[in-house]
């Protein structure tokens, strides 16, 4: 008998285990954790334990954002750019602000690996905007004293 | 009626509010000891009987929605979408994160009416919090005897597990999100077949909004009756109304449907940042139509929003003073679904660049002569073609603000 992750390569996704499958988020936020990013490698794993064809595996964690292939800071800096943001002064203003401390435009990440800045869509906290997210810690009622708090923090920790 | 007292927003302000114990101390599960003691089609005609209607945006009558849930399928699943992230809407984020066990009672109750034995919570991967409260819900949950086998001694069996996305709007769709709960690419599925004929794995299924089944416990305790009686006449129940811009007090305001809007923004909310004046409000999330100040008085409810050229939506209002650039707000609004489009079809995908494309121009003061045409005919073409909602979502807010703040579209046009 062909094992399942021969005959999901060749005729797609309709022989694999749905239940296997259906790990396939959970088993990508786990790879993840290991190098900040997704390798090749780290694809090639998760698509082995879950007898899931490698190209399969790609194609799910390219369409959700919080998965990367590229590797990222340590802490990724994510700025909600969404209306209610922008409406209480925060989108752009905080992004420049971020941006002109660490000295990195939005999509980079600082020299030492320790930061990466990103424009993000609502991070549903339009009734305490600005806001921004660092890793898994939302901040909210941002304020240019705030952000500096936040980063004076976060680089004494780095 | 500002008297009203809070009934799914009672818990949230308490110490330890997320925690069981202090659910429990106020009355918690209460409504699923006595939901297990009636038959489930006299849950679900409860539920009817209430006129409650989906809080997740569309409004359909939740009870007539547990009524298409097949009887005889052997296998059939219940989801509670947790995908909340819609420009102004934050209401979700906060029943989770503080009161996580109203949403589970009445998940239970739900499964309970439609003989569902396993259901799955789908969170948005950017609430982190979030995923810990549900985690340790469930967790606690099971330990007191609300889910698992023969819950309280009833017979009945459920279990949950949670499911966390990872950064697409898309999938609070509820065919997309049963995509990304299969561990595919969040694309819509098409429909018909509708979710309870053909959902996950083929099954029947139910998708759920946060606040919906927040409702749900509270109308098997006090009644039908008692929960038609607030609201308007086809919009029943309290209603969390997430207010935000340019107010003084934004937040979410727990109220009965039917409140009006200048109640919520003026009494609740604080009123206008620095005394100004309101240019425009978006009263039910993102994509809902714009209204102008000399609609303030409308009553926040399906039928008068709907009558008013606008609709309730998620109950999201964000307020814009009279210093706003509506070209801006469109510009972002749009900017947002359009990063959201999965891509699938080419209407939402292609028209959707397009859109942004003019709306950046214009709103940088560089606006072609025939730009605003080009808008015009992008959103009716985009609108009537797409394979999602998504698509008509990122038209309405260009052909509301044009239509309302058309000037200063002009000035936005080199001349």
């Amino acid at each position: 008998m062909i094992p399942t992750t021969q005959e999901g390569a060749t005729t797609g996704s309709a022989l694999v285990d749905p239940a296997k499958q259906s790990m396939l988020l959970a088993a990508l936020y786990i790879a993840q954790e290991q190098q900040g990013y997704l390798t090749p490698d780290a694809i090639a794993r998760v698509a082995r334990r879950l007898s899931l064809p490698p190209g399969e595996v790609y194609s799910v964690a390219s369409f959700y954002t919080l998965f990367r292939t590229e590797p990222v800071g340590r802490y990724i800096i994510q700025v909600c750019e969404g209306l209610t943001c922008y409406l209480n002064d925060g989108a752009e203003k905080v992004v420049d602000y971020v941006s002109a401390k660490l000295s990195i435009h939005p999509g980079e990440t600082t020299p030492d690996g320790r930061f990466s800045l990103e424009k993000v869509q609502c991070l549903a906290s339009c009734g305490t905007a600005p806001a921004m997210r660092i890793n898994d810690q939302l901040y909210e009622n941002l304020t240019p004293a705030g952000i500096d708090a936040i980063l004076e923090r976060l680089m004494g920790e780095a | 009626m500002s008297a009203w007292q809070p009934v799914l927003l009672a818990n949230v302000n308490r110490p330890n509010a997320e925690k069981i114990a202090t659910y429990l101390d106020h009355g918690g599960y209460q409504a699923l000891r006595k939901a297990l003691s009636l038959s489930p089609d006299a849950i679900i005609a409860e539920v009817k009987a209430s006129g409650l209607r989906g809080r997740g945006g569309a409004g359909f009558p939740t009870g007539v929605k547990w009524s298409f849930m097949p009887k005889d399928a052997p296998i059939k699943y219940l989801a509670v979408n947790t995908d909340e992230g819609e420009p102004g809407t934050f209401k979700d984020r906060l029943i989770v994160e503080r009161d996580p066990h109203s949403i589970l009672e009445g998940l239970i109750i739900a499964a309970y009416a439609m003989g569902v034995h396993r259901a799955f919570v789908y969170i948005r991967g950017e609430f982190f919090l979030g995923v810990k409260r549900w985690i340790k819900a469930i967790a606690d949950a099971y330990q007191y005897g609300y889910l698992g086998k023969d819950i309280l001694g009833s017979g009945f069996d459920l279990d949950v597990s949670l499911h966390r996305g990872a950064g697409a709007y898309i999938c609070g769709e509820e065919t997309a999100l049963m995509e990304s709960l299969e561990g595919h690419r969040g694309e819509p599925r098409t429909k018909p077949p509708f979710p309870t004929e053909h959902g996950l794995w083929g099954r029947p299924t139910i998708v759920q909004n946060v606040e919906t089944l927040a409702n749900v416990p509270h109308i098997i305790l006090r009644g039908a009756s008692w929960y038609a009686a607030i609201g308007t006449a086809q919009s029943k129940g309290p209603k969390v109304f997430c207010v935000s811009g340019h107010v003084n007090r934004p937040g979410n305001y727990e109220l009965p449907l039917g409140t009006s809007l200048r109640e919520i923004i003026y009494e609740q909310a604080g009123g206008v940042r620095y005394g100004r004046a309101i240019k425009a409000i978006i009263p039910g999330g993102a994509t809902t139509p714009m209204l102008t100040p000399d609609q303030l008085d409308v009553a926040m409810a399906f039928e008068t929003l709907a009558a008013a050229g606008s609709a309730l939506g998620t109950g999201a209002v964000i307020v814009m003073d009279e210093t706003t650039d509506m070209v801006e707000v469109t510009r972002r609004i749009t900017s947002f679904y359009v990063h959201e489009s999965c891509g699938h079809c080419t209407p939402c995908r292609i028209g959707g660049m397009r859109l942004v494309e003019t709306l950046d121009r214009l709103a940088a003061g560089q606006g072609r002569h025939d730009d605003l045409a080009k808008l015009a005919s992008l959103a009716q073409g985009i609108s009537s073609s797409t394979f999602c909602p998504l698509g008509t979502g990122m038209c309405d807010p260009v052909v509301s603000a044009m239509k309302l703040f058309h000037g200063e579209f002009t000035q936005h046009v080199q001349s």
